[in-house]
């Protein structure tokens, strides 16, 4: 957005005086609603009603899936057209006050229908009782504050947060910088195998770990995890990682590590790499050392990807659910706040604490929600 | 310039060699700590109920080329007997509508917030950028009760449909973000040539938009394929509609039972998303770079 004049979607001259635009409010509003609403309705309908269809006729998935594209894509294609030709034909004063919601419309009502509304749904949700027919006040949010097992998953998910990001963007970091003083053979191979976890669910990654964890008691076999095979090769008596209060916590943050690393590294190295080149050398020249050209130079140039990196990894964090719901099933004072919240409402059927902890949830992400935004701003003030 | 070059060259293969063996060190170290659990568990995928139960699989090593240790047949109990083959299918149903459907909406969303006036634009686009970060658990319970008056849980429209709004902001971000950044001259001029804002998308900005396409495109993929929690939640342990996730945690969850066949199964399901991250990293990485954090 260079200029506000190169903005204007018309041509200056093919628009008409700004009284003559305005056209008659109600009018206006019924048909720009009408217009955004089309898109959504046609496609939830069509979809259910020609998945329902293909359901009792016992058809196979994949035409489930080939209706499901047709519609999604050539069917919303064909509404779209529909709705312009629509505006089209209206009387001109019309079409520049109606178009913008043809085309901006749908995503607005979906993500009302599937995050706004849900959203506010879920904060009165939080007031109500376990099955939400009756108002309780704070009453949940008391709960989640004083009973052990939810104090528990708090304490963990704090902890998480607070490790985790860390050590992330410091293998990110660190491996980034030295991967770029290799050749660039090497660093491509060396990258790809740090990235490789990214591909893989936590759920899968679960079950890597899973193996790396394994416990046998002693005199029950041979160890086939790595970890105690090591542990008893050093003549030590075998460790079940999982259950061994507070380390397991830490173990299983391992795995997200794991699969966290990758995407550090990749956006902290292209951010190394944008650091000037001439800039390095003349720091070499004045006789810097490799580890103050790092601190110095480095570091400093990139600080604000950091950010950016470790704040997508905070909400990453708070919002993990699969691993130790795989892992331990939150067993052994390993449970987090995300992973409560699904045993309190799909579990335990009490939906008034699983709201509960979704709005602890969103509140601890309000922060980077707040920088995110302001970061927004600051780029579109720029542009 | 010139001197850091000629020192360079002074220092010659060796000099180079002793000057970079620490970071090559420290790099292969990670690097190697980094690959052993997958390695791990892709010999072990391949070995007989027995040994995967009676060892380790680092002793297999020593006897690599002896074909009579490996076997494929925990790959097909793991997809007949264990209904992977099913929810591998599954998986494939519920993700490819579920990248389709929102890259389309939030394509012609973008467009409008790049290139046309309305009133309310910035406050609703800033709102978009608000809803990435917004966690989905936010969303999972009045969800829930909306698909149960409509009897919608347990089927893949509910899926994809879900799926649609919470990848929507990242989506409209992602391309407004690079939608509005095309030059704004050729825009103007297919205006002067009498083009509509419709032909101008398609014609235009749809055909311009293809890398950042593919990019949104790969991480939906990734997203949805890998994802357990909306599965779990909308569609449930049926295994008629179990998707792979689903499926690989129950095995995990009965541990004694299945323990030989978790590893092909892991595999199984990690098998399309690691080739399409691999044949189009390249895409994925730029979609990264240009700042993606989803709730």
């Amino acid at each position: 957005m260079v200029t506000p004049t190169l903005m204007e979607p018309e041509p200056p001259s093919s628009r008409p005086p700004d009284t003559e635009r305005r056209a008659p409010a109600p009018l206006l509003y019924l048909i720009r609603l009408l217009a955004s609403l089309l898109v959504p309705v046609f496609t939830v309908v069509v979809l259910v009603v020609s998945f329902n269809y293909l359901r009792d006729q016992n058809a196979n998935r994949l035409l489930q899936v080939a209706v499901a594209i047709v519609v999604g894509v050539a069917g919303v294609w064909a509404l779209y057209w529909g709705m312009d030709r629509f505006v089209s034909v209206l009387p001109e004063r019309l079409r520049a006050g109606i178009r913008p919601f043809v085309f901006a419309g749908p995503a607005a009502v979906i993500l009302t229908v599937y995050l706004v509304y849900p959203a506010v749904n879920t904060v009165i949700i939080s007031f109500m009782s376990r099955n939400s027919k009756e108002f309780v006040g704070l009453q949940n949010y008391i709960d989640v504050f004083t009973t052990h097992d939810t104090l528990v998953s708090i304490r963990n998910s704090i902890l998480w947060v607070v490790v985790v990001p860390v050590i992330v963007v410091a293998i990110g970091l660190g491996f980034a910088t030295l991967a770029d003083k290799l050749g660039s053979r090497s660093e491509a191979v060396s990258k790809s195998l740090i990235f490789l976890p990214m591909a893989v669910s936590f759920v899968g990654a679960s079950v890597v770990w899973g193996f790396v964890y394994s416990y046998r008691p002693q005199g029950y076999g041979n160890q086939i995890g790595i970890l105690n095979a090591l542990v008893s090769a050093l003549g030590g008596s075998p460790i079940n990682w999982l259950s061994v209060q507070p380390w397991n916590t830490a173990f299983l943050m391992v795995i997200l590590i794991w699969t966290q690393v990758g995407f550090a590294m990749v956006i902290l190295s292209s951010a190394i790499k944008s650091v000037p080149s001439d800039i390095l050398e003349a720091a070499r020249i004045d006789g810097a050392t490799e580890l103050q050209l790092f601190w110095r130079v480095v570091f400093p140039s990139v600080s604000s990807t950091v950010i950016v990196v470790w704040t997508t990894v905070v909400i990453t964090v708070w919002k993990l659910f699969d691993i130790v719901y795989v892992m331990t099933g939150g067993r052994d004072g390993t449970s987090v706040i995300a992973e409560r919240m699904v045993t309190e409402f799909f579990k335990n059927f009490n939906f008034g604490a699983g709201a509960a902890l979704a709005v602890i949830l969103f509140i601890a992400v309000i922060p980077v929600l707040v920088i995110n935004i302001r970061r927004f701003q600051a780029e579109e003030a720029i542009r | 310039m010139t001197t850091a070059l000629s020192q360079h060259a002074e220092k010659g293969f060796f000099g180079r060699l002793i000057e970079r063996w620490p970071a090559k060190l420290a790099v292969t170290i990670i690097a190697v700590m980094w690959t052993i659990p997958t390695l791990g568990l892709l010999i072990s995928s391949f070995r007989t109920r027995d040994e995967i139960r009676g060892s380790g699989w680092w002793t297999a090593i020593p006897h690599l080329f002896d074909k009579a240790q490996w076997t494929i047949s925990n790959y097909s109990t793991v997809l007949g007997q264990s209904g992977f083959g099913n929810a591998f299918l599954n998986s494939l149903a519920v993700t490819i509508p579920a990248v389709v459907i929102p890259i389309t909406i939030a394509a012609f969303a973008a467009y409008a917030f790049a290139w046309m006036q309305f009133p309310g634009r910035h406050v609703l686009f800033a709102l978009v950028v608000g809803l990435m970060v917004v966690p989905l658990q936010m969303a999972l319970i009045p969800i829930l009760r909306i698909y149960t008056n409509f009897d919608l849980v347990g089927t893949f429209p509910a899926v994809w449909l879900a799926h649609t709004g919470f990848g929507l902001p990242l989506a409209v971000y992602l391309l407004r973000n690079y939608i509005g950044s095309l030059p704004s001259s050729i825009i103007e001029s297919a205006k002067i040539d009498g083009a509509d804002d419709f032909t101008i998308f398609w014609r235009l900005i749809v055909p311009l938009s293809v890398p950042v396409l593919a990019s949104f495109a790969i991480f939906q993929f990734l997203w949805v394929w890998n994802d357990f929690l909306v599965a779990l939640v909308f569609l449930g342990l049926d295994p008629k509609t179990q998707v792979l996730t689903v499926a690989l945690a129950n095995l995990a969850g009965n541990r004694g039972e299945a323990e030989h066949l978790l590893p092909a199964a892991a595999f199984i399901s990690m098998v399309l998303p690691m080739v399409v991250f691999f044949s189009l990293q390249r895409y994925f990485v730029r979609g990264l770079t240009a700042g993606s954090v989803k709730g």
